[in-house]
Protein backbone atom coordinates (compact mmCIF):
# COMPACT_ATOMS: atom_id res chain seq x y z
CA UNK A 1 0.00 0.00 0.00
CA UNK A 2 1.64 3.32 1.60
CA UNK A 3 5.49 2.54 3.20
CA UNK A 4 5.79 0.21 5.99
CA UNK A 5 4.48 0.21 9.45
CA UNK A 6 6.96 0.46 11.95
CA UNK A 7 5.94 -2.81 13.79
CA UNK A 8 7.21 -4.84 10.65
CA UNK A 9 4.83 -8.24 12.41
CA UNK A 10 1.58 -5.59 11.35
CA UNK A 11 2.58 -5.50 7.71
CA UNK A 12 2.94 -9.48 7.79
CA UNK A 13 -0.24 -10.11 9.16
CA UNK A 14 -1.51 -7.66 6.71
CA UNK A 15 0.05 -9.56 4.16
CA UNK A 16 -1.41 -12.57 5.36
CA UNK A 17 -5.04 -11.42 5.13
CA UNK A 18 -4.79 -9.98 2.23
CA UNK A 19 -3.04 -13.55 0.46
CA UNK A 20 -5.80 -15.39 2.30
CA UNK A 21 -8.69 -13.22 0.70
CA UNK A 22 -6.86 -13.56 -3.10
CA UNK A 23 -6.75 -17.83 -2.08
CA UNK A 24 -10.75 -17.63 -1.35
CA UNK A 25 -11.06 -15.34 -4.75
CA UNK A 26 -8.91 -17.54 -6.42
CA UNK A 27 -11.02 -20.95 -4.95
CA UNK A 28 -14.45 -19.04 -5.75
CA UNK A 29 -13.77 -18.01 -9.18
CA UNK A 30 -12.55 -22.04 -10.02
CA UNK A 31 -15.80 -23.04 -7.97
CA UNK A 32 -17.99 -20.36 -10.77
CA UNK A 33 -15.93 -22.24 -13.56
CA UNK A 34 -16.78 -25.65 -13.09
CA UNK A 35 -20.43 -25.12 -12.58
CA UNK A 36 -20.68 -23.48 -15.65
CA UNK A 37 -18.32 -26.62 -16.88
CA UNK A 38 -20.79 -28.62 -15.69
CA UNK A 39 -24.07 -26.58 -16.78
CA UNK A 40 -23.07 -25.81 -20.24
CA UNK A 41 -20.76 -28.97 -21.13
CA UNK A 42 -22.80 -31.34 -18.92
CA UNK A 43 -19.28 -32.14 -17.03
CA UNK A 44 -21.05 -34.01 -14.24
CA UNK A 45 -17.66 -34.77 -12.22
CA UNK A 46 -17.45 -30.50 -12.45
CA UNK A 47 -20.30 -30.74 -11.05
CA UNK A 48 -19.35 -33.00 -7.95
CA UNK A 49 -16.34 -31.37 -7.98
CA UNK A 50 -17.90 -28.18 -7.12
CA UNK A 51 -20.14 -29.30 -4.37
CA UNK A 52 -17.28 -30.99 -2.10
CA UNK A 53 -14.73 -27.99 -2.90
CA UNK A 54 -17.36 -25.09 -0.98
CA UNK A 55 -16.49 -26.43 2.50
CA UNK A 56 -13.10 -25.01 2.11
CA UNK A 57 -14.61 -21.50 0.96
CA UNK A 58 -16.29 -21.80 3.97
CA UNK A 59 -13.06 -22.87 5.96
CA UNK A 60 -11.09 -19.64 4.41
CA UNK A 61 -14.06 -17.51 5.13
CA UNK A 62 -13.75 -18.20 8.58
CA UNK A 63 -9.68 -18.44 8.90
CA UNK A 64 -10.41 -14.69 7.42
CA UNK A 65 -12.87 -13.79 10.06
CA UNK A 66 -10.35 -15.11 12.96
CA UNK A 67 -7.51 -13.30 11.58
CA UNK A 68 -9.58 -9.80 10.84
CA UNK A 69 -10.71 -10.16 14.99
CA UNK A 70 -6.99 -10.58 16.07
CA UNK A 71 -5.82 -7.77 13.83
CA UNK A 72 -8.56 -5.89 15.50
CA UNK A 73 -7.75 -6.84 19.13
CA UNK A 74 -3.98 -6.55 18.78
CA UNK A 75 -3.51 -3.69 16.40
CA UNK A 76 -6.45 -1.35 17.12
CA UNK A 77 -6.30 -0.17 13.42
CA UNK A 78 -6.95 3.12 12.11
CA UNK A 79 -6.74 4.85 9.02
CA UNK A 80 -6.10 2.67 5.67
CA UNK A 81 -5.80 -0.52 8.03
CA UNK A 82 -8.91 -0.22 9.71
CA UNK A 83 -10.62 -0.19 6.04
CA UNK A 84 -8.73 -2.80 4.97
CA UNK A 85 -9.69 -5.16 7.99
CA UNK A 86 -13.10 -4.73 8.06
CA UNK A 87 -13.53 -4.58 4.61
CA UNK A 88 -11.73 -7.90 4.37
CA UNK A 89 -14.64 -9.49 6.97
CA UNK A 90 -17.16 -8.14 4.03
CA UNK A 91 -14.91 -9.23 0.95
CA UNK A 92 -14.55 -12.74 2.00
CA UNK A 93 -18.35 -12.92 3.29
CA UNK A 94 -19.17 -12.15 -0.70
CA UNK A 95 -16.36 -14.69 -1.33
CA UNK A 96 -18.28 -17.05 0.34
CA UNK A 97 -21.60 -16.25 -0.87
CA UNK A 98 -20.33 -16.55 -4.68
CA UNK A 99 -19.09 -20.29 -3.83
CA UNK A 100 -22.61 -21.14 -2.37
CA UNK A 101 -24.32 -19.85 -5.60
CA UNK A 102 -21.54 -21.83 -7.58
CA UNK A 103 -22.70 -25.03 -5.34
CA UNK A 104 -26.64 -24.25 -6.38
CA UNK A 105 -26.05 -24.13 -9.77
CA UNK A 106 -24.15 -27.40 -9.69
CA UNK A 107 -26.55 -28.97 -7.87
CA UNK A 108 -29.69 -27.94 -10.74
CA UNK A 109 -27.13 -28.36 -13.49
CA UNK A 110 -27.05 -32.46 -12.29
CA UNK A 111 -30.85 -32.36 -11.93
CA UNK A 112 -31.31 -30.48 -16.00
CA UNK A 113 -29.47 -33.79 -17.33
CA UNK A 114 -32.04 -35.96 -16.57
CA UNK A 115 -34.34 -33.35 -18.62
CA UNK A 116 -35.37 -32.39 -21.97
CA UNK A 117 -32.92 -29.99 -23.15
CA UNK A 118 -33.70 -25.71 -23.47
CA UNK A 119 -32.11 -23.46 -25.94
CA UNK A 120 -32.02 -20.61 -23.17
CA UNK A 121 -29.15 -22.68 -21.80
CA UNK A 122 -26.41 -21.36 -24.00
CA UNK A 123 -27.99 -17.45 -23.35
CA UNK A 124 -27.33 -18.83 -19.45
CA UNK A 125 -23.32 -19.68 -20.30
CA UNK A 126 -23.29 -16.42 -21.99
CA UNK A 127 -24.14 -14.64 -18.89
CA UNK A 128 -22.15 -16.93 -17.06
CA UNK A 129 -18.90 -15.71 -18.98
CA UNK A 130 -19.63 -12.52 -18.40
CA UNK A 131 -20.05 -13.00 -14.61
CA UNK A 132 -17.23 -14.66 -14.49
CA UNK A 133 -14.73 -12.40 -15.99
CA UNK A 134 -16.27 -10.09 -13.56
CA UNK A 135 -15.20 -11.83 -10.98
CA UNK A 136 -11.61 -12.69 -11.97
CA UNK A 137 -11.27 -8.98 -12.83
CA UNK A 138 -12.64 -8.34 -9.25
CA UNK A 139 -9.95 -10.37 -8.05
CA UNK A 140 -6.94 -9.55 -9.50
CA UNK A 141 -8.36 -5.41 -8.42
CA UNK A 142 -8.10 -6.05 -4.66
CA UNK A 143 -5.00 -8.22 -4.84
CA UNK A 144 -3.65 -5.12 -7.06
CA UNK A 145 -5.55 -2.28 -5.13
CA UNK A 146 -6.27 -1.39 -8.34
CA UNK A 147 -9.25 0.85 -8.06
CA UNK A 148 -10.09 1.71 -12.17
CA UNK A 149 -10.34 -2.57 -12.58
CA UNK A 150 -12.32 -2.30 -9.99
CA UNK A 151 -14.81 0.25 -11.04
CA UNK A 152 -14.69 -1.34 -14.73
CA UNK A 153 -16.35 -4.14 -12.93
CA UNK A 154 -18.68 -2.18 -10.88
CA UNK A 155 -19.86 -0.64 -14.08
CA UNK A 156 -20.43 -3.96 -15.87
CA UNK A 157 -23.27 -4.95 -13.02
CA UNK A 158 -25.84 -3.16 -14.73
CA UNK A 159 -25.11 -5.37 -18.03
CA UNK A 160 -25.73 -8.71 -16.01
CA UNK A 161 -28.51 -7.15 -14.81
CA UNK A 162 -29.92 -6.93 -18.14
CA UNK A 163 -28.73 -9.89 -19.27
CA UNK A 164 -31.11 -11.49 -15.98
CA UNK A 165 -34.26 -9.55 -17.46
CA UNK A 166 -33.75 -10.80 -20.99
CA UNK A 167 -32.89 -13.99 -20.09
CA UNK A 168 -35.81 -13.87 -17.64
CA UNK A 169 -38.21 -13.21 -20.35
CA UNK A 170 -37.11 -15.79 -23.01
CA UNK A 171 -37.32 -18.33 -20.23
CA UNK A 172 -40.78 -17.60 -19.71
CA UNK A 173 -41.33 -17.79 -23.56
CA UNK A 174 -39.93 -21.40 -23.74
CA UNK A 175 -42.06 -22.62 -20.66
CA UNK A 176 -45.53 -21.16 -22.75
CA UNK A 177 -44.17 -22.83 -25.79
CA UNK A 178 -43.72 -26.66 -24.07
CA UNK A 179 -45.10 -26.80 -20.85
CA UNK A 180 -42.83 -30.10 -20.57
CA UNK A 181 -40.04 -27.85 -20.13
CA UNK A 182 -41.38 -26.07 -16.82
CA UNK A 183 -39.01 -28.19 -14.33
CA UNK A 184 -36.30 -27.81 -16.32
CA UNK A 185 -36.89 -23.78 -16.70
CA UNK A 186 -37.17 -23.40 -13.60
CA UNK A 187 -33.77 -24.74 -12.72
CA UNK A 188 -32.57 -22.27 -15.37
CA UNK A 189 -34.52 -19.19 -13.61
CA UNK A 190 -32.64 -20.09 -10.92
CA UNK A 191 -29.59 -20.47 -12.29
CA UNK A 192 -29.74 -17.21 -13.83
CA UNK A 193 -30.29 -15.55 -10.44
CA UNK A 194 -28.02 -17.27 -8.97
CA UNK A 195 -25.69 -15.59 -11.92
CA UNK A 196 -26.90 -12.43 -11.54
CA UNK A 197 -25.68 -12.35 -7.62
CA UNK A 198 -22.68 -13.72 -8.31
CA UNK A 199 -22.47 -10.50 -10.29
CA UNK A 200 -23.99 -8.31 -7.61
CA UNK A 201 -21.17 -9.77 -5.13
CA UNK A 202 -18.68 -9.11 -7.12
CA UNK A 203 -19.47 -5.49 -7.44
CA UNK A 204 -19.82 -5.23 -4.06
CA UNK A 205 -16.48 -6.39 -3.96
CA UNK A 206 -15.41 -3.30 -6.25
CA UNK A 207 -17.29 -0.83 -3.95
CA UNK A 208 -15.32 -1.95 -0.88
CA UNK A 209 -12.10 -2.07 -2.74
CA UNK A 210 -12.81 1.77 -3.49
CA UNK A 211 -13.91 2.52 0.05
CA UNK A 212 -10.66 0.28 1.28
CA UNK A 213 -8.12 2.78 -1.19
CA UNK A 214 -9.97 6.19 -0.96
CA UNK A 215 -12.15 6.13 1.83
CA UNK A 216 -15.25 6.88 0.63
CA UNK A 217 -18.06 5.23 -0.81
CA UNK A 218 -19.64 4.74 -4.26
CA UNK A 219 -22.90 6.09 -4.78
CA UNK A 220 -25.31 2.78 -4.41
CA UNK A 221 -28.03 4.55 -6.34
CA UNK A 222 -26.32 4.34 -9.56
CA UNK A 223 -29.21 1.76 -10.87
CA UNK A 224 -31.82 4.20 -10.28
CA UNK A 225 -30.00 6.98 -11.77
CA UNK A 226 -27.98 5.04 -14.75
CA UNK B 1 -4.50 9.19 -10.89
CA UNK B 2 -7.14 8.88 -8.07
CA UNK B 3 -9.31 11.86 -8.68
CA UNK B 4 -9.34 10.27 -12.31
CA UNK B 5 -10.63 7.07 -10.80
CA UNK B 6 -13.19 8.94 -8.30
CA UNK B 7 -14.37 10.83 -11.33
CA UNK B 8 -15.88 7.70 -12.90
CA UNK B 9 -18.01 6.58 -9.55
CA UNK B 10 -20.86 8.76 -8.25
CA UNK B 11 -19.56 8.83 -4.61
CA UNK B 12 -21.49 9.31 -1.82
CA UNK B 13 -20.57 12.70 -0.18
CA UNK B 14 -19.99 12.96 3.47
CA UNK B 15 -23.15 14.25 5.62
CA UNK B 16 -22.82 17.92 6.06
CA UNK B 17 -22.96 18.78 9.63
CA UNK B 18 -26.12 20.01 10.00
CA UNK B 19 -25.61 22.58 12.97
CA UNK B 20 -23.19 25.66 12.74
CA UNK B 21 -21.03 24.78 16.15
CA UNK B 22 -19.94 27.74 18.02
CA UNK B 23 -16.55 28.18 18.47
CA UNK B 24 -15.76 29.05 22.08
CA UNK B 25 -12.14 29.52 21.35
CA UNK B 26 -10.36 30.97 18.24
CA UNK B 27 -6.84 30.99 17.19
CA UNK B 28 -5.43 31.99 14.31
CA UNK B 29 -1.65 32.89 12.97
CA UNK B 30 -0.17 31.55 16.44
CA UNK B 31 3.71 31.64 16.44
CA UNK B 32 5.61 30.85 19.26
CA UNK B 33 9.49 30.48 19.88
CA UNK B 34 11.67 29.18 22.77
CA UNK B 35 14.48 31.73 22.60
CA UNK B 36 15.69 31.51 18.94
CA UNK B 37 13.71 27.72 18.18
CA UNK B 38 10.81 28.50 16.40
CA UNK B 39 8.16 25.73 18.25
CA UNK B 40 4.27 26.53 16.38
CA UNK B 41 3.73 27.82 13.19
CA UNK B 42 0.66 29.75 11.72
CA UNK B 43 -1.74 27.70 13.97
CA UNK B 44 -5.19 28.70 12.97
CA UNK B 45 -7.66 26.24 14.58
CA UNK B 46 -11.23 27.03 16.50
CA UNK B 47 -12.29 25.11 19.90
CA UNK B 48 -15.82 24.68 19.48
CA UNK B 49 -18.12 24.90 22.79
CA UNK B 50 -19.27 21.79 24.63
CA UNK B 51 -17.10 19.24 22.53
CA UNK B 52 -13.86 17.54 23.09
CA UNK B 53 -11.00 18.63 20.97
CA UNK B 54 -8.01 16.02 20.88
CA UNK B 55 -4.59 16.81 20.59
CA UNK B 56 -2.31 14.12 18.71
CA UNK B 57 0.83 14.49 17.13
CA UNK B 58 4.57 12.59 17.68
CA UNK B 59 6.73 14.08 21.19
CA UNK B 60 8.23 17.32 20.37
CA UNK B 61 5.36 18.33 17.14
CA UNK B 62 4.35 21.81 19.39
CA UNK B 63 0.72 19.99 20.52
CA UNK B 64 1.38 20.40 24.93
CA UNK B 65 2.71 24.33 23.72
CA UNK B 66 -0.57 24.72 21.68
CA UNK B 67 -2.33 23.32 24.46
CA UNK B 68 -0.50 25.72 27.23
CA UNK B 69 -0.61 29.07 24.73
CA UNK B 70 -4.49 28.62 25.19
CA UNK B 71 -4.47 29.78 28.96
CA UNK B 72 -0.80 31.55 29.02
CA UNK B 73 0.65 28.71 30.87
CA UNK B 74 3.87 29.59 28.68
CA UNK B 75 4.01 33.03 30.52
CA UNK B 76 5.72 31.26 32.87
CA UNK B 77 8.73 30.17 30.63
CA UNK B 78 10.89 33.38 30.86
CA UNK B 79 12.15 32.39 27.12
CA UNK B 80 8.77 31.85 25.58
CA UNK B 81 7.04 34.21 22.97
CA UNK B 82 3.47 33.66 21.83
CA UNK B 83 2.58 35.89 18.83
CA UNK B 84 -0.55 35.41 17.02
CA UNK B 85 -4.27 35.60 18.11
CA UNK B 86 -5.93 33.72 20.49
CA UNK B 87 -9.30 34.59 21.76
CA UNK B 88 -12.01 33.58 24.35
CA UNK B 89 -15.29 34.71 23.56
CA UNK B 90 -13.93 36.75 20.55
CA UNK B 91 -11.76 38.00 23.75
CA UNK B 92 -8.19 38.36 22.86
CA UNK B 93 -6.20 36.91 25.78
CA UNK B 94 -2.78 38.12 25.21
CA UNK B 95 -4.56 41.73 26.01
CA UNK B 96 -2.98 44.14 28.29
CA UNK B 97 -6.19 44.31 30.04
CA UNK B 98 -6.54 40.45 30.73
CA UNK B 99 -5.74 39.12 34.65
CA UNK B 100 -4.02 36.09 34.28
CA UNK B 101 -5.16 34.82 37.13
CA UNK B 102 -8.82 35.08 36.24
CA UNK B 103 -8.14 33.51 32.76
CA UNK B 104 -6.63 30.32 34.46
CA UNK B 105 -9.86 30.16 36.45
CA UNK B 106 -12.03 30.05 33.08
CA UNK B 107 -9.52 27.86 31.04
CA UNK B 108 -8.16 25.26 33.62
CA UNK B 109 -5.58 22.97 33.56
CA UNK B 110 -5.20 19.14 34.21
CA UNK B 111 -1.48 17.90 33.63
CA UNK B 112 -0.07 14.84 32.84
CA UNK B 113 0.81 13.15 36.47
CA UNK B 114 -2.10 14.29 39.13
CA UNK B 115 -0.51 17.00 41.32
CA UNK B 116 -2.89 17.57 44.12
CA UNK B 117 -1.86 20.19 46.84
CA UNK B 118 -0.30 18.56 49.86
CA UNK B 119 -3.50 18.94 51.73
CA UNK B 120 -6.51 17.16 52.59
CA UNK B 121 -8.70 16.39 49.93
CA UNK B 122 -11.60 18.90 51.13
CA UNK B 123 -9.06 21.55 50.80
CA UNK B 124 -7.46 20.78 46.97
CA UNK B 125 -11.36 21.55 45.95
CA UNK B 126 -11.65 24.49 48.13
CA UNK B 127 -8.60 26.42 47.83
CA UNK B 128 -9.49 27.71 44.59
CA UNK B 129 -13.05 28.72 45.79
CA UNK B 130 -11.11 30.41 48.40
CA UNK B 131 -8.74 32.67 46.80
CA UNK B 132 -11.40 33.68 44.23
CA UNK B 133 -13.57 34.72 46.75
CA UNK B 134 -16.56 32.46 44.97
CA UNK B 135 -18.19 31.92 48.07
CA UNK B 136 -19.16 33.47 51.60
CA UNK B 137 -19.97 31.42 53.85
CA UNK B 138 -18.62 27.88 55.63
CA UNK B 139 -21.91 26.07 54.18
CA UNK B 140 -21.41 27.67 50.74
CA UNK B 141 -18.12 26.11 50.47
CA UNK B 142 -18.85 22.60 51.80
CA UNK B 143 -21.94 22.52 49.24
CA UNK B 144 -19.10 23.48 46.20
CA UNK B 145 -16.57 20.90 47.71
CA UNK B 146 -19.65 17.98 47.47
CA UNK B 147 -20.74 19.37 43.77
CA UNK B 148 -17.03 19.51 42.47
CA UNK B 149 -16.11 15.74 44.09
CA UNK B 150 -19.51 15.02 42.22
CA UNK B 151 -19.33 16.10 39.18
CA UNK B 152 -15.67 14.72 38.77
CA UNK B 153 -17.02 11.28 40.13
CA UNK B 154 -15.16 11.23 42.84
CA UNK B 155 -17.70 11.70 45.64
CA UNK B 156 -18.70 8.57 46.89
CA UNK B 157 -14.93 7.50 47.42
CA UNK B 158 -13.73 10.21 49.36
CA UNK B 159 -16.98 11.46 51.25
CA UNK B 160 -16.10 10.01 54.32
CA UNK B 161 -12.31 10.84 54.86
CA UNK B 162 -12.31 14.87 53.45
CA UNK B 163 -10.05 15.75 55.98
CA UNK B 164 -7.76 12.66 54.79
CA UNK B 165 -4.59 13.79 52.67
CA UNK B 166 -5.41 14.39 48.84
CA UNK B 167 -1.96 12.99 47.90
CA UNK B 168 -2.81 9.51 49.66
CA UNK B 169 -5.47 8.88 47.06
CA UNK B 170 -5.14 6.35 44.11
CA UNK B 171 -2.82 7.80 40.70
CA UNK B 172 -6.84 7.86 39.33
CA UNK B 173 -8.40 9.37 42.15
CA UNK B 174 -6.02 12.06 42.38
CA UNK B 175 -6.37 13.13 38.98
CA UNK B 176 -9.65 13.22 39.46
CA UNK B 177 -9.53 15.55 42.30
CA UNK B 178 -7.08 17.85 40.03
CA UNK B 179 -10.83 17.92 37.55
CA UNK B 180 -12.88 18.60 40.56
CA UNK B 181 -10.00 21.08 41.73
CA UNK B 182 -10.52 22.85 38.20
CA UNK B 183 -14.27 22.61 38.10
CA UNK B 184 -14.33 23.96 41.53
CA UNK B 185 -13.72 27.62 40.05
CA UNK B 186 -16.48 27.81 37.58
CA UNK B 187 -14.73 27.32 34.19
CA UNK B 188 -15.29 27.46 30.45
CA UNK B 189 -12.29 25.30 28.90
CA UNK B 190 -10.71 22.63 30.62
CA UNK B 191 -7.57 21.78 29.12
CA UNK B 192 -6.09 18.19 29.80
CA UNK B 193 -2.14 17.27 28.76
CA UNK B 194 -2.24 13.80 28.68
CA UNK B 195 -4.71 13.27 31.89
CA UNK B 196 -4.26 9.14 31.74
CA UNK B 197 -0.76 8.59 30.77
CA UNK B 198 0.28 7.92 34.12
CA UNK B 199 -3.31 6.03 34.78
CA UNK B 200 -3.97 1.85 34.50
CA UNK B 201 -6.89 1.45 32.61
CA UNK B 202 -9.71 1.00 35.05
CA UNK B 203 -8.85 4.37 36.05
CA UNK B 204 -7.97 5.70 32.57
CA UNK B 205 -11.74 4.28 31.84
CA UNK B 206 -13.15 6.37 34.92
CA UNK B 207 -11.55 9.30 33.53
CA UNK B 208 -12.95 9.18 30.12
CA UNK B 209 -16.27 8.24 31.44
CA UNK B 210 -16.03 11.88 33.16
CA UNK B 211 -14.30 13.67 30.52
CA UNK B 212 -17.83 12.18 28.77
CA UNK B 213 -19.86 13.85 30.72
CA UNK B 214 -18.02 17.14 31.72
CA UNK B 215 -18.22 18.24 28.47
CA UNK B 216 -22.54 19.02 28.61
CA UNK B 217 -21.12 21.83 30.30
CA UNK B 218 -17.23 22.53 29.71
CA UNK B 219 -15.65 22.82 26.58
CA UNK B 220 -12.38 20.08 26.70
CA UNK B 221 -9.33 20.62 25.20
CA UNK B 222 -7.46 17.26 25.16
CA UNK B 223 -3.62 16.27 24.94
CA UNK B 224 -3.27 12.39 24.35
CA UNK B 225 -0.44 9.89 22.86
CA UNK B 226 -3.61 7.53 22.59
CA UNK B 227 -4.24 7.41 19.68
CA UNK B 228 -7.21 5.44 20.74
CA UNK B 229 -8.21 7.40 23.39
CA UNK B 230 -8.86 10.55 20.97
CA UNK B 231 -10.76 8.45 18.74
CA UNK B 232 -12.45 7.22 21.81
CA UNK B 233 -12.78 10.73 23.59
CA UNK B 234 -13.47 13.75 21.15
CA UNK B 235 -15.50 14.90 18.29
CA UNK B 236 -12.78 16.77 16.37
CA UNK B 237 -8.99 15.71 15.97
CA UNK B 238 -6.06 18.01 15.48
CA UNK B 239 -3.19 16.37 13.96
CA UNK B 240 0.22 18.27 14.47
CA UNK B 241 3.48 17.73 13.22
CA UNK B 242 7.19 19.86 13.79
CA UNK B 243 5.01 22.70 15.20
CA UNK B 244 2.31 22.67 12.48
CA UNK B 245 -1.39 21.87 12.32
CA UNK B 246 -1.19 19.35 9.62
CA UNK B 247 -5.13 18.45 9.58
CA UNK B 248 -8.02 18.80 11.40
CA UNK B 249 -11.54 17.23 11.30
CA UNK B 250 -14.30 15.24 12.53
CA UNK B 251 -12.47 12.29 14.94
CA UNK B 252 -14.93 9.73 13.37
CA UNK B 253 -12.98 11.05 9.54
CA UNK B 254 -9.85 11.87 10.87
CA UNK B 255 -8.95 8.13 12.77
CA UNK B 256 -10.86 6.35 9.01
CA UNK B 257 -10.13 8.48 6.40
CA UNK B 258 -8.09 11.63 7.45
CA UNK B 259 -7.02 13.38 3.69
CA UNK B 260 -3.63 13.92 4.40
CA UNK B 261 -1.08 11.58 4.11
CA UNK B 262 1.22 12.77 6.58
CA UNK B 263 -1.86 11.90 9.21
CA UNK B 264 -2.40 8.86 7.45
CA UNK B 265 0.76 7.91 8.23
CA UNK B 266 0.85 8.82 11.71
CA UNK B 267 -2.24 7.40 12.88
CA UNK B 268 -1.53 3.89 11.21
CA UNK B 269 2.07 3.91 13.02
CA UNK B 270 4.14 4.19 9.62
CA UNK B 271 6.10 7.38 10.72
CA UNK B 272 9.32 7.92 10.25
Amino acid sequence: MTREHIVQSFDVAIDELVNTIAELGGLAEAQVAGALAALTQRDMAAADQVRTTDARLDALEEKVDQMAVRLFALRQPMGVDLRLIAMSLKISNDLERIGDYASSIAKRAKRLVGEPSVQATASLGRMGHLVQDMLSDVVDAYVERDVRKGMSVWHRDAEVDDFYDSLFREIITYVLEDPRTTSACIDLLFIAKNLERIGDHATNIAERLHYVVHGDRINRARSETA
Amino acid sequence: MSEAVRAEAPTASRPAIAEVRESKMRTRHVDLWYGAKQALFDVDLDINANEVTALIGPSGCGKSTYLRCLNRMNDTIDICRTEGDIRLDGEDIYDRSVDVVELRARVGMVFQKPNPFPKSIYDNVAYGPRIHGLVGTKAELDALVEESLTRAALWGEVKDRLADPGNGLSGGQQQRLCIARAIAVGPEVILMDEPCSALDPIATAHIEELIDDLKREFTIVIVTHSMQQAARVSQRTAFFHLGKLIEVGETDDIFTSPQQQMTQDYITGRFG
